[in-house]
C-alpha cells in the first residue's frame, strides 16, 4: 500500500461529485416516502364536495354535514336572530369579517352568508380545533344575560355569535370558517365549491 | 467548530473509538472479490426493508375483513403507496437471493471454519430468523397463496407426536387460518422478528470484527503484520471497501429497480397470480407452491412418503447447515486449495439446491417426486462426503500471504 | 426509447404462462400504452360487465385522470346508479355495484366476482381467451359453456354480438381409446360483429382489465427508466471513487 503519490484536489473532486449524486438520489427516494403521508385517493373523495338537503330545516335549527371528515353546520336564521347581529358587533374582534381567511368574498359581511337567513360554517373552533356547542337560547344561566344565541366552545370557552364571528376576550383569535358553498337549487347547498357565481 | 463538537461528544461517548474500531482501523484482506459484496447488500436489503416496511404499516390493516383491501388500497389510492409495496416485495426476493450467494460464499472459502464459527451460527440463526420473518409477511397480503401457503406451512408442525395438534391450534389462535392468525402474524413480523434480526445482525458483525474477516484465499492475514501491528495484506476498510462496496450497492440497486419497475411479480414468482385473489377459506387454489426462497426445502417435504418423516427431513436439511463448521474437517479453508472431491462436491450442491428448488414448483408428477427423492439423497450426501473426504483431505499448499 | 428498453428487457425475461388446465390460450393482442383501445375497453366494460360485475378497488376519476378523459365522460359512461347510502354517486367513488352476494348466488349459483384484479390472477391471454371461446351446450343451465373456464356460471353476455357458436369435435385415439376433442367452432346464428371486429372489440375489453388491475403500470414503467439512467450515472462516478482510491491499494 502508498499512499505518497495521492493527488488530494481528485480525491475531493470524486468524493464530493459522488456525494452529491448519491444526495440527490436520496432526495428522490425521499419523496414518495414523504408523498405516502399526503392525503390518499380515499380521503381526497371523502373530502369532495358535499350536498345538504335545507328543505326541511326549520327556522332556528341545526343541520350537520360530513365535509372533509369535518363537520359542517347549516343553521337557517330568523329575522329577530339576523336584527341582533348588530347588537352584538360592538362586542366582537373581526364584526365586518375583515379577515379574508375566515370565508369567501361572498361571505364577506355582517350575516356572513349567501342567503342571508341560511349559515354555513365549518364547525370547528379557531383556537385548537374542538367544536363548538350550538347554543341558540337567548340569555341563559352559564352565558350570561347578554347572550343573544351563537356558539360555545367547551374547551376553553370561546363563544361566537350567529354568524360565527367570535367575541373579544376569547382565546379563539378569529370568526369560525365560513367554507365555500353554493346553491344549486332553492334548497340544496353544495359545500366544498364556490359554484359559478364566485 | 466541527471537530469541536466531535471532542465533545467523545469525551461523553466513544463515536471516534466504535467509528475507528468498525471502519477507519478496521483492516481488512485487500485480496475481496466479487463475492465479498453480499454481506453489506444484506445489510442494506435489511435497511430497505425496515423503511419500506415502516410506511407499509402505516396503510395496511391487519384484519381480516379488510386486510386485502388495505392492498389494493395501498397500491391504488395511497400516494405512491404501489412503488413502496414494489420495493417491499421485491426486497424480500433481493434478501434471499443476496443471503443465498452470501452462504455460498462462505461455503467456498470456508468462513466458517475456527475462529468464525460463531459467525457462522448468528449468521444460520439470522437465515432462520428471515425464513419466519418472510413466512409470516407472506400471510399479510391476505390472497389465496397466502391463507392456503400458510394453512400448508402451519399444519406441518402437527407432524410432531402428540402434541401436533394442539400446537398448530395454538399458532393458528382458531381452528383454521384466521383473523387471529393474521393479527399475530403481523405483531411478529412488523415487531418481534425484526428485533430479533437486528439484534442478530449486531451479533454476527461484532463476532466477525473480533476475529477479522476471511477471504478468498482463506489466510489469516493476522499472522502477518508490519511494525505498527497492522496486517501486512490489510487495507482499513473505510475509506477502501466503502467505496467498492458504493459500487457494488449500485449495481445492485440496478437490478433492484429492473425488477421492480418492469416485473414486479416476476413472473408470478415473486408476486403469486393467485394471491391476486381475495383468501377463500372454503377453496383451495389450483396450484400451490411456496414462494420459490423455500422450494428447495418444500421439494425435501414432498419427497418423503410420509409427514413425519417429510417434516424432519426438511427440517434436517436446515439444522444439519449449523453443524457445518463440524462436518467440515479440512483445515484448509479456501476452495482454490481444496480438492477437487471437494470442488465437485460443492458444485453438485450447489446445482442440487436450485434443482430442488425447480422441482418444488413443478406439479406433482411420477418423475418430479422420483427426482425430488434422488436430489433429496444429493443434498445429504453433501454432508456425508464433506466429513467422509474431509479428514484427510489433498489439498493444495496454502501461500503465507493473500495473492494478488 | 421506453419501448426499446422494454423490448429488450421482455425479451431477457421471458413471459410465463400460467395456464394450469393445458388450455391453449390464445395471445391477447394488446398495447397497455394504447389509451383509444382502453377507452373502448372501458366503455364496454361499463355496458357489458359492469351491471353485474363490481371493481371495487378502483375509483370512477382514475380511469379519467389515466385515460386523459373529462370527469363528465367518464360520469356519463360509467355511473348509472347511486351508491349504497342512496346518496349520488360521486367521481371518486370505488366501482361497486349493487348487486348483492346472496342475490348472485341464488341466479348465478356463485358469487360474481369483482374484476378489479382478475387480469393479475388470471391473466390477459386466460381473459382474451376464454371471452371468444363460449359455446352452445344444452346441458349447461345457461346453454352455453366455455373452454378456458368449463362449467362457467356466467351466461354468454357478449353473445348478441359474437353470435352464438358450436364445437366441432375430432375423435382421437388415446391408446385404444376413443376421445372427442374440440378442434374448433363453427358459427350456428351471426352476431352483430364479424369475427375480426369481435376479436378486436374483446382485445379492447382485455386491455382495460390489464389496466384495471393495475393502473399505475404505464407510469412505474416510464419512471422505471429515469430510475435506471440516474443509477448509470451515479455508477459512473462510483466506479471512478473507488478507482482513485485502489490506486493505493494495487
Amino acid at each position: 500500500m502508498s499512499t505518497d503519490t495521492v493527488d488530494k484536489g481528485k480525491r475531493r473532486f470524486l468524493v464530493a461529485s459522488t456525494s452529491v449524486v448519491g444526495a440527490v438520489g436520496a432526495g428522490f427516494v425521499a419523496v414518495p416516502f414523504l408523498s405516502s403521508w399526503m392525503p390518499s385517493e380515499r380521503a381526497k373523495n371523502a373530502g369532495a364536495p358535499i350536498e345538504a338537503d335545507i328543505s326541511r330545516l326549520e327556522e332556528g335549527r341545526m343541520l350537520t354535514v360530513e365535509w372533509q371528515s369535518k363537520p359542517v353546520w347549516v343553521v337557517r336564521r330568523s329575522e329577530k336572530t339576523l336584527a341582533d347581529l348588530e347588537t352584538n358587533n360592538a362586542s366582537l374582534k373581526d364584526p365586518a369579517s375583515d379577515n379574508i381567511d375566515q370565508q369567501p368574498e361572498y361571505a364577506k359581511s355582517q350575516q356572513r352568508s349567501r342567503k342571508p337567513e341560511i349559515l354555513v360554517l365549518v364547525g370547528i373552533c379557531t383556537h385548537l380545533g374542538c367544536s363548538p356547542t350550538f347554543r341558540p337560547d337567548i340569555a341563559p344561566a352559564d352565558l350570561g344575560e347578554d347572550w343573544l344565541g351563537g356558539f360555545f366552545c367547551p374547551c376553553h370557552s370561546s363563544k361566537f355569535d350567529m354568524a360565527g364571528r367570535v367575541f373579544q376576550g376569547v382565546p379563539a383569535p378569529t370568526n369560525l370558517v365560513v367554507p365555500p358553498h353554493y346553491y344549486v337549487t332553492d334548497n340544496t347547498i353544495l359545500i366544498g365549491e364556490d359554484g359559478e357565481a364566485a | 467548530m466541527g471537530n469541536k463538537l466531535l471532542g465533545w461528544v467523545d469525551d461523553r461517548f466513544p463515536l471516534m473509538k466504535m467509528w475507528n474500531e468498525h471502519l477507519a482501523e478496521y483492516y481488512t484482506p485487500k485480496n475481496f472479490n466479487f463475492w465479498y459484496f453480499f454481506g453489506s447488500l444484506a445489510l442494506l436489503v435489511l435497511v430497505i426493508q425496515i423503511v419500506s416496511g415502516i410506511f407499509l404499516t402505516m396503510h395496511y390493516k391487519p384484519d381480516g375483513e379488510l386486510a386485502f383491501a388495505s392492498v389494493e388500497y395501498i397500491m391504488r389510492d395511497v400516494p405512491y403507496g404501489w412503488l413502496i409495496r414494489y420495493i417491499h416485495s421485491t426486497g424480500a426476493t433481493a434478501f434471499f437471493i443476496v443471503v443465498y450467494l452470501h452462504m455460498f460464499r462462505g461455503l467456498m472459502y470456508g468462513s466458517y471454519k475456527k475462529p468464525r464459527e460463531l459467525i457462522w451460527l448468528f449468521g444460520m440463526f439470522i437465515y432462520l430468523a428471515l425464513m419466519a420473518e418472510a413466512f409470516m409477511g407472506y400471510l399479510l397480503p391476505w390472497g389465496q397463496m397466502s391463507y392456503w401457503g400458510a394453512q400448508v406451512i402451519i399444519s406441518l408442525f402437527s407432524a410432531i407426536p402428540v402434541i401436533g395438534d394442539d400446537l398448530t391450534l395454538w399458532i393458528r389462535g382458531d381452528f383454521v387460518i384466521s383473523d387471529a392468525t393474521l393479527n399475530r402474524f403481523f405483531a411478529l413480523h412488523v415487531i418481534a422478528l425484526p428485533f430479533v434480526i437486528v439484534f442478530l445482525v449486531v451479533a454476527h458483525i461484532l463476532a466477525l470484527h473480533e476475529v477479522g474477516s476471511n477471504n478468498p484465499d482463506g489466510v489469516e492475514i493476522k499472522k502477518n503484520k508490519d511494525s505498527n501491528g497492522i496486517p501486512l495484506d490489510g487495507i482499513p476498510f473505510h475509506p477502501y471497501y466503502t467505496v467498492k462496496d458504493i459500487v457494488g450497492v449500485v449495481v445492485f440497486l440496478f437490478f433492484f429497480s429492473v425488477v421492480m419497475f418492469y416485473f414486479p411479480d416476476g413472473g408470478g414468482y415473486f408476486l403469486e397470480h393467485a394471491n391476486f385473489i381475495a383468501s377463500d377459506p372454503l377453496k383451495t387454489p389450483e396450484h400451490i407452491a411456496p414462494v420459490w426462497y423455500f422450494t428447495p426445502f418444500y421439494a425435501i417435504l414432498r419427497a418423503v412418503p410420509d409427514k413425519l418423516m417429510g417434516v424432519g427431513a426438511m427440517g434436517a436439511a436446515i439444522v444439519v447447515l449449523f453443524f457445518l463448521p463440524w462436518i467440515d474437517r479440512c483445515k484448509v479453508k479456501s476452495i482454490r486449495y481444496r480438492s477437487g472431491i471437494y470442488k465437485i462436491n460443492l458444485v453438485v450442491f450447489a446445482v442440487t439446491f436450485v434443482v430442488l428448488g425447480w422441482l418444488a414448483m413443478q406439479p406433482v408428477t411420477d418423475t418430479i417426486t422420483n427426482l425430488s427423492r434422488l436430489f433429496t439423497f444429493l443434498y445429504f450426501a453433501f454432508f456425508g462426503v464433506l466429513f467422509v473426504t474431509s479428514k484427510n483431505e489433498n489439498t493444495k499448499p496454502v501461500p503465507d500471504r493473500v495473492t494478488s | 426509447m421506453k419501448k426499446y428498453i422494454l423490448i429488450l428487457l421482455l425479451a431477457i425475461f421471458p413471459a410465463t404462462s400460467f395456464a394450469s388446465s393445458g388450455v391453449h390460450l390464445d395471445t391477447a393482442p394488446i398495447d397497455i400504452y394504447d389509451k383509444d383501445s382502453i377507452k373502448r375497453g372501458a366503455k364496454s366494460f361499463a355496458d357489458y360487465c359492469f351491471s353485474c360485475h363490481s371493481a371495487k378497488f378502483m375509483r370512477f376519476n382514475r380511469i379519467a385522470k389515466d385515460t386523459g378523459m373529462s370527469e363528465e365522460e367518464v360520469r356519463e359512461m360509467m355511473i348509472f346508479t347511486r351508491n349504497k347510502k342512496g346518496k349520488a354517486t360521486k367521481i371518486g367513488d370505488l366501482m361497486t355495484v349493487s348487486m348483492t352476494e346472496d342475490y348472485a348466488r341464488s341466479t348465478f349459483g356463485t358469487a360474481v366476482p369483482d374484476l378489479s384484479l382478475t387480469a393479475r390472477a388470471r391473466g390477459a391471454d386466460w381473459l382474451y381467451t376464454y371471452l371468444r371461446t363460449f359455446y352452445a351446450d344444452a346441458y349447461r343451465p345457461t346453454g352455453m359453456n366455455n373452454i378456458a373456464f368449463p362449467d362457467v356460471g356466467m351466461p354468454h353476455v357478449l353473445g348478441q354480438l359474437q353470435g352464438i357458436q358450436k364445437p366441432v369435435y375430432v375423435t382421437e385415439d388415446h391408446n385404444g381409446v376413443a376421445v372427442e376433442r374440440i378442434e374448433g367452432f363453427e358459427t350456428v346464428q351471426a352476431g352483430s360483429m364479424t369475427t375480426e371486429e369481435y376479436d378486436a372489440f374483446v382485445a379492447d375489453l382485455v386491455n382495460f382489465m390489464v389496466y384495471l388491475a393495475e393502473p399505475v403500470q404505464t407510469e412505474r414503467r416510464d419512471m422505471g427508466v429515469y430510475v435506471l439512467i440516474f443509477l448509470a450515472i451515479f455508477f459512473v462516478f462510483a466506479y471512478l471513487l473507488k478507482k482513485e482510491y485502489w490506486k493505493d491499494v494495487h
